[in-house]
C-alpha cells in the first residue's frame, strides 16, 4: 500500500508543478511582436472624422453614439484583408480600412473602433442579435443573405479563386477539382459553388480560412478555395509555399454588413463610400494593404443602392 | 415539421453519421479501454505506469483540445487520413480512458477471498481470469460502460465542427436554406435523444440478463 | 499487494515478471523516443516556431484566453450547483406536478449534448458566445449536479429523516437542518468532480468563438508569419487544461478521503470522486436510491 500513498502526494504535485511550470514560462518577455513575413506598409493613409455628423433615423448609429464608438466585426486571419497581430492584438488589412474609413465618415474616431473577430458562418447572427454594429470582411453581398442583413456598398469585386502547394501541377482550374480534397469556409459563398457546380470535388468545411491553408500545407487537402483576394493574401505571406492558379471563375461583390432594417445607415454608408472612393482615400487603403501582394489597385465597383424592403 | 419533411435526407445523413461515429469509437474505446484496464492491473510496472500516465492525462483533456491536436496536429507528421477516422480516433481514445476506469473498478470489486479460493482449488491464472473474475466483473461495468457510451455518442458532436458530417452539422446547412432555426434544432434534438435513448435501452437489457442481483 | 487476480509473487513469478516489466519498458522507451526523433525530423523544435512564445504580446494573448476560460468556469459553476439545487428540490417535491417537470428537465438536459444546447442558445436564440456557453454548461452540469444533490439526500440514513419528522419538524425543516448538511459533504467529490466536466467544457467555447485558452492557441498556431507553430502551441497548452483539471479531480479525491473519515457524514455514504454513473433516460432496471 505504500507506493499508493507516495503516489497521491505525487499526483498533485505533479499537477501543480506542470501549471506553474507553464505559468512561469510566460512570466517574461520580450516587448513588440515578432517578424512578420511578406511585404508591409509604411504608412497608412489618414481619414478626416466628420464633425457634427448626426443620423437620427438610424437606430445602430443612435446607439453607438450612446456608446461613444462603433463594434465592427471583422475577419482575423486573412493576411491583408482581416488580420489580427497576435502578440499586438491590432487588426490590419483593407477591410479594416474600409472599416477605418466608415467609422471617420459616421462621427467616429477610427481609433474607437472595437473590432470583433465573427466566423463566416456567424456573420448573419451577430449582426441580427446586436453583437456588432456592422460587419467588414470579405462578405459577399448576395440575394439570399440580402433576406437577412443589409448591404451598403460593394466597396470591392472579388473572384473565385483557387490555391494550391506550389509543386501543385494537376490543377489549373476548377475543372480539374474531380477527387480532390477542397477545403473552404463552411457556409461561404464559394463552398456553397463548388458544392453545386462541381459535385465531384470531396469539399471539406472549416470555419476560418487559416484552417484550411494551414491543412493545405500538411497535405490533408488539395486545394483551398475562396476569393482570389483572400488567397492572394496568403500566398503573398508564404510564396514559396503557396500559389494562386487559374482565372477568377465568378464575381464576388464585397459589401459591409449592417443590420437589415437598418436602412438610414445602409445609404450613409453607401455616401461615405462614393466619398472615399472619390477623394481617393480608397486607393490610397487598397495600396497599403491588398496592393501590397503586387496586384494594381483596381476601379472600385459601383455602389448599389437598392431600396428598402 | 416542414423542416424535417423537405430535408429528410440530409438529417438521415447526419444521424447516419453520428451513429457511424459512435459505434466505430464505441468499438475503439472498448478494444483499448480493456487493453489499458488489463495494463493497469498487470504485475508488471511500466505497463501499469503507461496505463495510468494514459488514464490521467486523457480524462483529464478537453475533448475539444483533443479533436484540434488530432486533427490538425497528425497531419503534420505526415498521417494523412479522412476526418472522420481522425474523429474516430480521438472520440475512441478520449472514452478508453472513462471504459478502462470503468473495468478496472469493476475487477476491484471482485473480492481477493474469490481468487485466494479459485487459487486454492488449484485453478490456473486464466481459469481465475476468465471464470471467477471477469464475468463477475463484466456484470458490475455493465452500467458505467453504458453511461460512458451514451457520453461518447452525445461528444460525437464536436466533430461536426471539424468536417465531419454528423448530426449537429446539419443545422448550418438548414440556416443557410432559411429554415427555422428553432425547429432545426428541435429535430436535431430528437436525433440525438434517439440515439442516446437506444443506447440507454440496450443497456438496461443487458443489465437485466448479465446483471448483478441486487 | 494481492487482488482477485494473483497472489504476492514468489521468486520465479517475480523473475518473470521482471522479463515483462524490461520487455515493456524497451518498448515504451522505444515508442518515446521515435516520437521524439519524429518531433524533431518534421523540425517543430525550429527557432522560428518558438520564438513567437518569448514576446509579451503572445504571453499576454494566452493569459486573457486562460483568464476568459476560468471566467466561464466560474460563471458555469456557481450557476450550475444553483440550477441544481432548485431541479433537486423540483425533484424531491411531494407535488407530482413539480417532481414530474422536474424530472422531465432533468432527463432531457442529461440525453443532450452540450454543444447542442451551446450551439442552440447561440444560433437559435442569437446570444454572445460567452453567455451561451454559461447557459449551456448550466444547463447539463445543473440537471447533473441535481441528480447528485438528490442521490446525496436519499443516500442519508433513513432514521434521521425519520426521527426528524417525529420530532415535529416540517419538510423544510427537515431538509434544511438534517439532510441537505449531511448530503452535500457527502456529496462534495462527486460535485467537485463534475465541476471538473464543467472546466473541459469550456474548452466547447472555441467552437463558437469565445476568446477562451483554446482560441489564442489557435491563432497563434495558424499564423503563417510564425511558421505555423502548431504543435508548440499544443506542447504549451495541453500541460495547462491538463495541470487545472488534475489539480481540480486531485481536490475531489482529497476531499472524498476526508469525507470518509469525517464523523460528520457517518450517516450518509460518500459519493465517489467520479461523476456519476447513472443512465440517462434509465428505465425501471436500474438501481434506485430508497425513497424516504
Amino acid at each position: 500500500m505504500t507506493h499508493l500513498h507516495s503516489w497521491r502526494l505525487r499526483r498533485p504535485l505533479a499537477a501543480l508543478l506542470f501549471t506553474v511550470l507553464a505559468l512561469a514560462a510566460t512570466g517574461c518577455g520580450r516587448e513588440g511582436s515578432p517578424p512578420a513575413k511578406g511585404p508591409s506598409a509604411d504608412q497608412l493613409p489618414h481619414y478626416t472624422v466628420a464633425s457634427g455628423f448626426r443620423l437620427p433615423a438610424s437606430p445602430t448609429w443612435t446607439k453607438a453614439k450612446r456608446r461613444g464608438h462603433l463594434v465592427i466585426g471583422v475577419k482575423e486571419d486573412q493576411p491583408y484583408l482581416g488580420e489580427r497581430d497576435p502578440s499586438s492584438g491590432r487588426y490590419s488589412g483593407f477591410d479594416i480600412e474600409i472599416a477605418k474609413m466608415m467609422s471617420a465618415s459616421l462621427g467616429f474616431a477610427p481609433s474607437t473602433i472595437v473590432f470583433k473577430t465573427i466566423a463566416s458562418a456567424n456573420r448573419e447572427t451577430a449582426l441580427q442579435n446586436g453583437q456588432i454594429d456592422l460587419y467588414v470582411g470579405t462578405y459577399t453581398i448576395n440575394p439570399k443573405r440580402k433576406k437577412q442583413v443589409g448591404f451598403a456598398g460593394p466597396y470591392y469585386m472579388a473572384g473565385q479563386g483557387l490555391l494550391v502547394r506550389s509543386d501543385e501541377k494537376g490543377i489549373k482550374g476548377p475543372q480539374d477539382l474531380a477527387g480532390k480534397r477542397v477545403c473552404s469556409a463552411a457556409g461561404s459563398t464559394p463552398y456553397q459553388r463548388i458544392k453545386a457546380d462541381f459535385p465531384r470535388a470531396d469539399l471539406v468545411g472549416y470555419d476560418t480560412y487559416s484552417v484550411c491553408v494551414d491543412n493545405l500545407l500538411t497535405y490533408q487537402v488539395d486545394v483551398v478555395t475562396t476569393d482570389d483576394a483572400i488567397l492572394l493574401g496568403y500566398a503573398a505571406k508564404a510564396p514559396d509555399e503557396l500559389k494562386v492558379v487559374g482565372k477568377p471563375f465568378s464575381r464576388e461583390p464585397y459589401g459591409i454588413g449592417v443590420p437589415r432594417r437598418d436602412t438610414a445607415l445602409r445609404l450613409a454608408l453607401d455616401d461615405a463610400l462614393a466619398a472615399q472612393e472619390k477623394n481617393g482615400n480608397w486607393k490610397k487603403a487598397y495600396e497599403a494593404t491588398l496592393g501590397l501582394s503586387g496586384t494594381p489597385a483596381p476601379k472600385p465597383p459601383p455602389i448599389d443602392r437598392y431600396p428598402a424592403g | 415539421m416542414n423542416v424535417l419533411l423537405d430535408n429528410l435526407s440530409l438529417y438521415g445523413e447526419g444521424l447516419l453519421g453520428t451513429v457511424e461515429l459512435t459505434v466505430y469509437a464505441s468499438l475503439l474505446a472498448l478494444a483499448l479501454g480493456f487493453l489499458i484496464a488489463a495494463f493497469r492491473v498487470a504485475p508488471v510496472g511500466s505497463l501499469r505506469a503507461f496505463g495510468t500516465v494514459w488514464v490521467t492525462v486523457l480524462r483529464n483533456t478537453p475533448l475539444t483540445l483533443l479533436f484540434f491536436a488530432v486533427l490538425l496536429g497528425l497531419p503534420r507528421f505526415g498521417l494523412v487520413l479522412p476526418f472522420k477516422l481522425f474523429a474516430v480516433l480521438a472520440l475512441g481514445c478520449y472514452t478508453s480512458a472513462f471504459i478502462c476506469e470503468a473495468v478496472r473498478s469493476g475487477i476491484n470489486t471482485v473480492p481477493a477471498g474469490q481468487g485466494e479460493a479459485a487459487r486454492s482449488l488449484g485453478m490456473t491464472f486464466p481459469q481465475i481470469l476468465g471464470d471467477v473474475v471477469l464475468p463477475q466483473a463484466f456484470r458490475s461495468v455493465i452500467p458505467p460502460i453504458g453511461s460512458t457510451l451514451i457520453a461518447l455518442a452525445k461528444n460525437s458532436a464536436i466533430a461536426g465542427s471539424f468536417s465531419v458530417v454528423e448530426l449537429l452539422g446539419t443545422y448550418k446547412t438548414l440556416n443557410e436554406l432559411g429554415y427555422s432555426i428553432i425547429w432545426s434544432f428541435i429535430w436535431i434534438a430528437v436525433g440525438y435523444l434517439i440515439v442516446t435513448l437506444t443506447i440507454s435501452a440496450l443497456f438496461n437489457v443487458l443489465e437485466k440478463r448479465w446483471g448483478v442481483a441486487r | 499487494m494481492t487482488t482477485a487476480l494473483y497472489d504476492l509473487p514468489g521468486p520465479r513469478s517475480r523473475r518473470r515478471h521482471l522479463l515483462y516489466g524490461t520487455g515493456a519498458s524497451v518498448i515504451l522507451l522505444a515508442l518515446i523516443g521515435w516520437i521524439i526523433s519524429l518531433l524533431f525530423d518534421t523540425g517543430q523544435f525550429t527557432a522560428q516556431k518558438w520564438t513567437p512564445f518569448t514576446y509579451k504580446g503572445i504571453q499576454e494573448l494566452l493569459l486573457t484566453g486562460l483568464g476568459n476560460t476560468l471566467k466561464a468556469f466560474g460563471y458555469a459553476a456557481v450557476l450550475s450547483m444553483a440550477l441544481g439545487a432548485v431541479l433537486a428540490c423540483a425533484r424531491l417535491s411531494d407535488h407530482r406536478a413539480v417532481r414530474w417537470a422536474g424530472t422531465v428537465l432533468v432527463e432531457f438536459f442529461r440525453a443532450m449534448p452540450v454543444l447542442v444546447m451551446i450551439f442552440f442558445v447561440y444560433v437559435a436564440l442569437k446570444v454572445e458566445p460567452l453567455p451561451a456557453l454559461v447557459t449551456g454548461l448550466t444547463l447539463y452540469n445543473g440537471s447533473v449536479l441535481a441528480e447528485v444533490f438528490r442521490t446525496g439526500v436519499n443516500s442519508v440514513e433513513r432514521g434521521q429523516g425519520e426521527a426528524a419528522y417525529a420530532l415535529g419538524m416540517g419538510k423544510t425543516q427537515v431538509m434544511t437542518h438534517v439532510l441537505v448538511p449531511q448530503a452535500v459533504r457527502a456529496m462534495l467529490p462527486t460535485i467537485i468532480s463534475q465541476l471538473v466536466v464543467a472546466l473541459k467544457d469550456t474548452s466547447l467555447g472555441f467552437l463558437i468563438t469565445y476568446e477562451e485558452f483554446l482560441h489564442a492557441g489557435k491563432l497563434i498556431a495558424s499564423n503563417l508569419d510564425y511558421d505555423l507553430p502548431f504543435i508548440p502551441v499544443v506542447m504549451i497548452i495541453s500541460p495547462i487544461y491538463i495541470g487545472m483539471c488534475m489539480l481540480l479531480s486531485w481536490l475531489a479525491h482529497w476531499v472524498s478521503r476526508r469525507q470518509r473519515r469525517n464523523p460528520k457524514v457517518e450517516a450518509a455514504e460518500v459519493g465517489a470522486a467520479e461523476p456519476g454513473t447513472l443512465l440517462p433516460g434509465a428505465g425501471p432496471g436500474l438501481p434506485k436510491p430508497p425513497h424516504a
